[in-house]
């Protein structure tokens, strides 16, 4: 009698294990029936980041350099931030990172890219019904909290090791900002505002796109900027999966014990970081020229 | 008189969970305090009735809470009633599907907001044109369109300003132009001047007085304010607790209140400034004494008053485009001017 008490009654080892195995078969089973069809639906994404990557490299690195320094121009209008960028690079290509640079620029990229294409039209549905919030919030939550290697093993599975898994753990990983910032922007864009769009006769897509949509665009901007930075916190463990990039030579120094390889490549990422995270921000920052001038 | 150019018949709006059940309480003579106490349903407005006349300026009065912003987003239906009707031109609003009514909202009326309701991310230019670029007026046309509005409220030179750096009683010129560009021949203004200070409330009045005189829109005025209410209104509606409580001219409103309410509500209003000579007018009695001063029927007895004490014979005599209509006695005036 006393033992229900002092042992937490438990369904036991061998129906847990059966359970496990049960569910372990039956995803087998799946993704060896849709496994496939999945490598082909991702295909042309991997072959979008392949061409990507393949460009960044090909392409002879002064040419990148000038680009590089040239879209930090372009973002944030400041030479501190581009000549930062410059030098940057410049030491990065000195210290023999330049290709494992590129590699994480490709992924980088190219990650971002798919979060904004999914999150920003995701974050507008939570926005527009309370119940759509209510059923991807805590989604959401998961994906930020659950354990990335814990998501990396059904991934696999499906996926094998290869770019497009490590592309979609990364993504997993980095989406839920920009969803959370697009769907809060939106409806944080003051009620009268709205209300006058609407008793204008706006058309439900007249003010998505020109008055929800521009009033909402510093946080989506804020939260474009954290996507990005969450998906440069992913490099070393997307490595694990098979992604080129800095996160491979972290990973080997790691084993090895070199602290010198870990920490250039590790420092060569904080470089990427603090470079996306001035040029997006003070881009942000510019979009807001209607804030500027005094309140009342 | 000509028809009405917007009617509201027998309009009901419940906030709650179940307004229709509420709506049964409400027409066997529940209380809006009860109703609230004991469904947890708030009562926004309780069997309004009203005509509103073409070319008038409509002021629909109440203090917070009477419901009146309520009643006038009826008007546009940018709130559903319970129960209820309301015609514009004949037409009922409640039964429009979605397109119709927003060719409703695009080209019949327009709106001005308390908050001034204006496009932080647009220059006052865009913020004026932006319900014709809504009716889908190509933008060189909006844009000249905008200007006129812009320099018809007295902002030439901040076309390209954004709303931001700009004062208030800037911005609420701003929100008038946009709700005028659009040529819609009614216009909603939901305590369109109530957020400024006096003095900058008393301009924006006059420049609405001066515009009306020559555009003679329907226009609705919501305020909570009696003297402006006083100063603008053709007619006036007293709302409390969501029901109408009044409906007539300045001077039916003071000269003839309905209430106990209404009483409390004009008693410190300057009388002088709002009764004219013709709302104290009675038939002449024999012939005029020849020395009594004449005066118009539109004179505000403030005017009048040094005429009045200054007749011998204690009357004057009022006139309409220069004809006698009738006399005033001294004796009336000192009784309206105590109330």
């Amino acid at each position: 009698m006393w033992d229900f008490f002092t042992e937490f009654p438990s369904i036991g080892r061998r129906d847990l294990s059966q359970l496990q195995m049960g569910i372990d078969d039956g995803f087998r089973a799946f993704s060896r029936a849709y496994g496939e069809a999945l490598e082909i639906f991702f295909s042309p994404l991997l072959h979008f980041l392949v061409w990507f990557e393949k460009l960044l490299l090909a392409t002879p690195w002064p040419i990148i350099l000038i680009v590089l320094s040239g879209l930090a121009w372009l973002g944030s209008r400041s030479w501190k931030i581009t000549v930062g960028t410059f030098l940057a690079f410049a030491v990065i290509g000195y210290f023999g990172m330049w290709e494992d640079t590129m590699a994480t620029l490709a992924i980088i990229s190219v990650a971002t890219f798919v979060c904004i294409l999914l999150g920003i039209p995701l974050g507008i549905l939570m926005a527009k019904s309370d119940r759509m919030q209510g059923a991807i919030t805590p989604i959401l939550d998961v994906m930020q909290t659950i354990p990335s290697f814990v998501y990396l093993i059904p991934v696999v599975m499906l996926l094998g090791i290869g770019k497009v898994p490590g592309l979609i753990a990364v993504c997993i990983y980095a989406i839920p900002p920009i969803v959370r910032l697009t769907n809060l922007g939106i409806r944080l864009v003051d009620r009268e505002v709205l209300e006058a769009a609407e008793a204008f006769g706006a058309s439900p897509r007249q003010k998505l796109f020109d008055v929800q949509i521009p009033l909402a665009l510093p946080n989506i901007f804020a939260g474009v900027n954290q996507t990005i930075m969450m998906a440069l916190a992913m490099v070393v463990i997307a490595s694990m999966i098979g992604v080129r990039g800095l996160g491979v030579p972290v990973l080997r120094a790691i084993s090895n014990q070199y602290l010198a390889l870990g920490l250039m490549n590790g420092l060569a990422i904080v470089a990427l970081a603090i470079i996306f995270d001035r040029v997006s921000q003070s881009y942000g920052k510019r979009l807001q020229a209607h804030r500027e001038g005094f309140e009342k | 008189m000509s028809d009405p150019k917007i009617q509201i018949k027998n309009l009901y709006k419940i906030f709650g969970k179940a307004p229709e059940k509420a709506l049964t309480n409400v027409q066997a003579g529940m209380s809006k305090d009860a109703l609230r106490e004991e469904t947890r349903h708030v009562l926004g407005v309780d069997n309004v009735s009203l005509d509103i006349a073409p070319r008038n300026i409509q002021v629909v009065m109440g203090l917070s809470g009477s419901g009146k912003s309520t009643l006038i987003r009826h008007i546009n239906r940018l709130i559903e009633p319970t129960a209820g009707e309301i015609l514009v031109d004949g037409e009922n609003v409640l039964t429009m599907d979605k397109d119709a009514l927003r060719d409703l909202r695009r080209f019949k009326m327009s709106m001005v907001f308390q908050h001034f309701g204006l496009f932080p991310h647009r220059r006052v230019i865009e913020n004026v044109a932006y319900g014709l670029i809504v009716q889908g007026v190509d933008e060189t046309q909006a844009d000249k369109r905008a200007k006129h509005w812009i320099s018809r409220v007295g902002l030439e030179g901040y076309e390209n300003n954004y709303p931001g750096q700009l004062s208030g009683g800037m911005r609420q010129r701003v929100g008038l132009a946009r709700g005028l560009a659009t040529d819609a021949d009614i216009l909603l203004m939901d305590e369109a001047f109530s957020a400024l200070d006096p003095l900058i409330r008393y301009d924006m009045q006059s420049i609405l007085i001066d515009l009306q005189k020559e555009l003679h829109k329907t226009i609705v005025f919501i305020t909570h304010d009696l003297d402006e209410a006083l100063r603008i209104g053709d007619q006036i509606a007293i709302l409390r607790d969501g029901h109408l409580v009044q409906q007539g001219s300045a001077q039916d409103i003071v000269l003839r209140p309905a209430d106990g309410y209404i009483e409390d509500f004009i008693k410190d209003i300057n009388r002088a400034r709002v009764i004219k000579l013709g709302s104290l007018m009675t038939p002449l009695e024999g012939t005029p004494p020849a020395d009594a001063p004449r005066l118009d029927a539109g004179t505000l007895l403030q005017e009048a008053l040094m005429a009045v004490a200054q007749s011998d014979s204690n009357t004057v005599i009022v006139e309409e485009h220069g004809t006698v209509k009738g006399q005033v006695t001294t004796r009336a005036v000192i009784a309206a001017l105590h109330g």
